[in-house]
Order: C-alpha cells, then structure tokens, then sequence
C-alpha cells in the first residue's frame, strides 16, 4: 500500500517540479510586467525543491542543493543587493540610485538594477526558506 | 459582492474550526486552507502580488514547516482549562479593532487621504521614469529599494537565526562522525 501511493507520488512530483521551477523563474524575471518578483519567485522555488525533499527524501535533495550552496546563497543574496547600492555610489549616483547604472540612458538603468537586485531577493529568500526546511526535516533523525 | 461573502464565511468557519480542533495535524492544514481563502479574497481585491505572496508563503511553504514541527513535537494539543480572563481581553481587543474601522473611508473610495500622499507621483512616475507596468514592482524595488533592501536582510537574519539555533548542535555531531577536521572553522560553540 504504502510502496504503491510511493509510486504516484513519485510520477507525479516529476512531472510538476519542473513545471514549479519554470514558473519560479518567470515570476522571478516577468515581475516587472506582471504580478510577481523576487520574494515570491524565491517562494516558489524553493517549494519545489522542497516537494522534491518531501518526496524523494531529505539525502536526495541534499545532493541536487548540498548544504554549503544553500548557506553561501543566503548571504549571496543580501550581497548582490547590496553590491548593486554600492556600485550605484561607484558610478556616481547615490545608494540604490539605479539610474547612475546607466549614463546614457536612465530608464535602462533602472531596469537593471530592478532585474539584479530582484534577482537577489529571490536567492536570499529561496536558500533561507531551504535552509529552515533542512534544519527542521534534518533534526529528527539526528 | 455574493462571492466575497461566500469567502469571508468560510474564512470565518475555517478560524473557528481551528481555534476549536485539538488535533494539530488537522489544524495546519486548515490554516492552509485559510491562507488560500485570504489569497482568493486579495485577488478579489486586485491585490495580485500580495495574493500571490499569500498563496505561496501561507498555503505553501509555512503548512510544509508546521507540519515539519509537528513531525518533531506530537500532533495532539494537551487540554488546558478553560480560562475567562483571556477571551475576555482577545473579545475586548476585537471590538477595538472593529471600532477603529469604522471612520475609515470606504472601500476603494478615491477621495481617501492615502490616494493623495505619494501614490500619484507613483503613479505617473513609474512608466515616465522605469517604462515597466507594474506599479507595485517599481515602488518595491525603486520608489523603496532601501525598504526592500531591510526585508531582504531580515529574511538574512531569519535564516542565519534558524541556522544558529537548530543546526548547532547537529552539525557538531554530523562533523564528528564523518568529517572531524571540517569542525575549525564554523564549530563555534554556544
């Protein structure tokens, strides 16, 4: 019984995590023309790595994102978002100021520097969400 | 106008069903349920991006990390006794909030102070200065990027805190059986 439900789950969580991880990304990068960004796509991301840890196992799931990934991607994150103020101040601009990312044209620039720091919004919050889902899944069987 | 009262009964049954359960596993999948509701009633509200946060966050990830807690502690709540002096202040706080409501301006009325503070400069600026569609986008990640750039950190430091607190004492022990010469430079010990 228990094998044979196994069985459809496993069917089924394949056929739909990359259908999850395809849509993450179009939140992740449509979110300046529709509803959706960085927070959410790292939401959905991260579920459906984590309906691949529910499923397959937590040993599994450790090998597709091992653990080091997951803690650097949680810093890398903030980092990017904070890089791009920082690079705003380098190129002459003030911080977070993305116009200054682009002289010849501003309005480019502010698209940039939506698209990175959204992107790293969406880093942050997807390996923190991983890393919350290991520390509670992992305590267990420790 | 029947729909949104159609949800909002069904949100209220949904607290009152896990307000009242003793079984906890139950109670996390209501609460699912709830955020789904919530979720529903935001798109019904034109809120899309909070709907969308709401049906992720709430129905999605925090059921899968309840669930995880409860995997942990037991799913049965102990019975306390029931106590007047809290319902009392949760029945008080209640009627306060309600009061508060009501000489707030109507729903979605467009002569409401908080339609002539920022959001009209918003609202023009963002296709004059970004060209992007989205309203919401640009006064996250532009209008208020230093905001943004503070959630961002607090999510930092929600994981670094979750890091800190459940992994400590595991990472040790995995660390001693497999790699003990990993143990130098993140064994600190609390």
């Amino acid at each position: 019984m228990r094998m044979r439900e196994k069985v459809l789950l496993r069917v089924a969580s394949k056929a739909f995590i990359p259908l999850i991880l395809l849509f993450a990304l179009y939140v992740q990068f449509h979110g300046d023309f529709g509803p959706g960004g960085g927070f959410q796509a790292g939401v959905i991301f991260a579920a459906g790595f984590v309906l691949f840890g529910l499923i397959f196992g937590l040993e599994a799931l450790q090998q597709v994102v091992p653990w080091s990934v997951v803690e650097r991607a949680v810093a890398l994150g903030l980092l990017v978002y904070g890089g791009v103020g920082v690079s705003c101040i380098l190129r002459g601009g003030r911080f977070l100021d993305y116009g200054a990312l682009d002289h010849h044209s501003p309005m480019h620039g502010q698209h940039l520097g939506i698209l990175i720091i959204e992107l790293g919004v969406g880093l942050t919050v997807a390996a923190t969400l991983l890393a919350i889902f290991y520390a509670m899944a992992g305590r267990g069987r420790a | 106008m029947w729909i949104e009262i159609l949800l909002f009964g069904l949100l209220l049954i949904t607290a009152v069903t896990i307000v009242s359960l003793n079984d906890l596993f139950a109670a996390a999948m209501l609460s699912g349920i709830f955020s789904l509701l919530c979720a529903s009633l935001f798109t019904l509200m034109d809120a899309v991006d909070v709907a969308f946060t709401e049906a992720a966050v709430g129905a999605g990830i925090s059921t899968v990390l309840m669930i995880g807690a409860l995997a942990l502690t037991g799913s049965r709540e102990c019975q306390q006794p029931t106590r007047l002096g809290p319902f009392v202040v949760v029945l008080l706080t209640g009627a306060m909030l309600i009061y508060g409501t009501l000489d707030m301006p109507a729903y979605g009325d467009p002569a409401a102070p908080i339609h002539h503070h920022v959001a009209p400069e918003y609202i023009a600026g963002t296709s004059a200065e970004f060209g992007i569609p989205n309203i919401v986008t640009a006064v996250l990640a532009s209008y208020r990027g230093f905001d943004t750039l503070g959630e961002t950190a607090v999510i930092f430091t929600a994981g670094v805190g979750v890091m800190a607190l459940l992994l400590g004492r595991r990472k040790r022990q995995d660390e001693v059986q497999v790699e003990p010469s990993e143990g130098d430079h993140k064994g600190e010990n609390p």
